[in-house]
């Protein structure tokens, strides 16, 4: 403040506390917002109910469980081969993903390994449903934030990988293709040379969308230290995939782990970034689009001959015992517990999904936010209903 | 070093896995006899069962050696289902097995029909411990065990999970409401004697229509 005569200053001080009286006059007033089921934000029917304080919210609790569909007791009455065809609707964007973990422990349990070929095309496909269902949130996330663009240019570009898992599959969303010892059939004449163009299409689909929206000044104000998770909070709450790592911690599963997979013959990065904001967190994500193009390229590259499938008895009985397998879904660690008591079908399936672990700690993260940074927090942690609800 | 390279050359040495032993020599110090039981799979996997009484101590316990990582906690149901597993034909004889109905626990043992079931993970060691602890019922049929949530918050919704589903108090538990079902729900939906009641009601439809597969010669696989 330049120089003041004592009387500016005296009328200064009075009317700052004629400000602070009208304050204390126009008392905020509490009142419960509730968003969703029906939103938006909460792809599905996530319900978030806050208890606000003028714009503040000062508590907020998701209320999940409008698409519960009991999966971890209806495995109970299936053979393992028809498991699949279920736990595909878990995570429905990234459907693929889903059956890899869960094959991969009752092929843990049975002592038996698929072919090094089916293990290639597994670890593609897995990359590929990746792709398809990170490339949605990213065009997603600019319809929460008001820019309506992006999102197209999400669906035009997913829409080649869903080409590519169909073509494979025979499935653009389930492809159920999964199969104990290997995979249902080999690649069709042809993909290889198509997915290698369709990378490159994705690759500069992930350039487009730095430009757009990372680089544009309302996304940056509007996430940036905005939704901030430190690294401790998070792995006690279990977070997982790109919400860890956006906190810092070192933690990918295909690398830090040893499965039947292809990952250790493929060159990638792991991202990792300081700030634990909204922005990290997507940020973190359009990187792993570009990291997972890259391991797909290789793949391809180094795809060995040979069958996909290895030998196994026309009706499956898996051993007695338990198996923990979990991997590096899209939305995060993605695991099942099976229990086999020797028979045709599991005798439990403990079901660990990514996003029931990110969404529990929204009640922490959104204590003393404000109401539309709730939107933008939300769709950085990113949730798929049917991988909360299971 | 001489030595290391000897038994590095030598065949078929037992497979010796010196993080997870570390890991539950560790935890035997920290709770003495309140572990119970060890399961370990050299390599790839380590269970640990502890009393029920020392469940909180046990992921405390964990959590201080660098098992900071919440991945998940339930229940097991060890009873066999009174109802079938669901994929067998209702039509059929069935041989009876007085076995089949017997409680049998899985890795790590057990006393009771209950086990408690959960995982940590240390993501700067890359190794993860499943921890399982009996839950022995009270003379008035309850269950209930202390809760996890001032060790690892995370566990806060699992246990409102399992709650609903298996039936199981959390002492502790700030709040225990359902998270899935309706709030007057009745019954313990992932309990094996609740019955599954679209299975009850028609069986399986694809028993009835399978044919018998032809037989070949070069198939190894048999129905056997």
């Amino acid at each position: 403040m330049t120089m003041l005569s004592e009387r500016q200053q005296l009328s200064y001080i009075a009317a700052q506390a004629a400000d602070a009286r009208l304050n204390v006059e126009l008392e905020t007033e509490g009142m419960t917002l509730n968003i969703g089921p029906q939103h938006p934000a909460t792809h599905g029917t996530l319900r978030i109910i806050a208890r606000l304080d003028g714009e503040q919210v000062v508590w907020a609790e998701p209320s999940a469980g409008y698409m519960h569909r009991g999966y971890e007791k209806l495995t109970e009455v299936r053979t393992f081969p028809q498991v699949t065809a279920l736990i595909n609707r878990i995570d429905w964007l990234g459907s693929f993903a889903n059956e890899v973990p869960f094959i991969l422990a009752a092929e843990q349990l049975m002592d038996i390994e698929a072919p090094p070929r089916a293990q290639h095309i597994r670890t593609i496909l897995f990359e590929l449903s990746r792709i398809a269902n990170v490339s949605l949130f990213l065009g997603d996330l600019g319809v929460q934030m008001g820019a309506v663009t992006p999102v197209f240019m999400a669906f035009r570009d997913r829409e080649y990988v869903l080409n590519l898992i169909e073509g494979a599959t025979g499935g653009r969303f389930h492809p159920n293709f999964d199969r104990i010892g290997g995979l249902k059939d080999d690649l069709p004449k042809g993909w290889l040379d198509e997915t290698r163009q369709v990378m490159k299409k994705l690759r500069n689909f992930c350039d487009e969308i730095e430009d757009l929206l990372f680089g544009n000044e309302i996304f940056q104000s509007r996430t940036r230290g905005i939704g901030v998770i430190p690294a401790d909070v998070a792995r006690q709450y279990g977070l997982s995939g790109a919400n860890l790592r956006a906190s810092g911690v070192d933690w990918d599963l295909r690398r830090d782990q040893s499965l039947p997979l292809a990952y250790d013959k493929v060159d990638f990065r792991v991202w990792t970034h300081p700030d634990g904001d909204s922005w990290a967190r997507c940020w973190i994500r359009l990187q792993e689009v570009r990291e997972a193009t890259k391991i797909v390229d290789q793949l391809i590259e180094t795809l060995p001959p040979g069958p996909v499938m290895t030998k196994v008895p026309r009706i499956i009985k898996v051993p007695e015992g338990e198996a923990w397998v979990s991997t590096e879904n899209p939305l995060g660690e993605m695991g099942y517990y099976v229990v086999s008591k020797g028979d045709l079908g599991p005798f439990r399936v403990k079901i660990r999904s990514a996003s029931f672990n990110n969404i529990s700690i929204t009640p922490w993260v959104l204590k003393g936010v404000y109401v539309p940074d709730i939107i933008t927090i939300l769709a950085s942690l990113y949730f798929i209903l049917g991988d909360i609800d299971r | 070093m001489a030595q290391l390279s000897d038994t590095e050359t030598g065949e078929a040495t037992p497979v010796v896995d010196e993080l997870r032993d570390d890991i539950v020599a560790k935890l035997r110090a920290e709770l003495g006899d309140a572990v119970v039981d060890v399961h370990q799979i050299p390599g790839v996997d380590l269970w640990v069962r502890v009393t029920p009484e020392a469940w909180r101590s046990a992921g405390e316990a964990l959590h201080s050696q660098g098992f900071d990582y919440f991945c998940f906690l339930s229940a097991m149901d060890w009873m066999p289902s009174p109802f079938g597993d669901g994929e067998n034909d209702p039509t059929e004889e069935v041989e009876e097995d007085p076995s089949a109905n017997e409680i049998r626990q899985g890795y790590a043992g057990g006393d009771t029909r209950f086990q408690m079931l959960a995982r940590v993970t240390d993501t700067r060691r890359h190794v993860s411990v499943t921890l399982k602890a009996d839950l022995p019922e009270s003379a008035d049929g309850s269950i209930s065990i202390a809760t996890w949530i001032p060790v690892y918050a995370g566990a806060n919704w699992h246990e409102r999970e399992t709650h609903e589903m298996f039936g199981i108090h959390f002492d502790g538990h700030p709040d225990l409401r359902n998270m899935y079902l309706p709030g007057d729900f009745e019954g313990y939906p992932l309990r094996k004697d609740f019955p599954l009641l679209a299975r009850l009601v028609k069986p399986w439809p694809g028993i009835v229509d399978v044919e018998p597969m032809p037989a070949s010669d070069d198939d190894e696989g048999d129905d056997s």
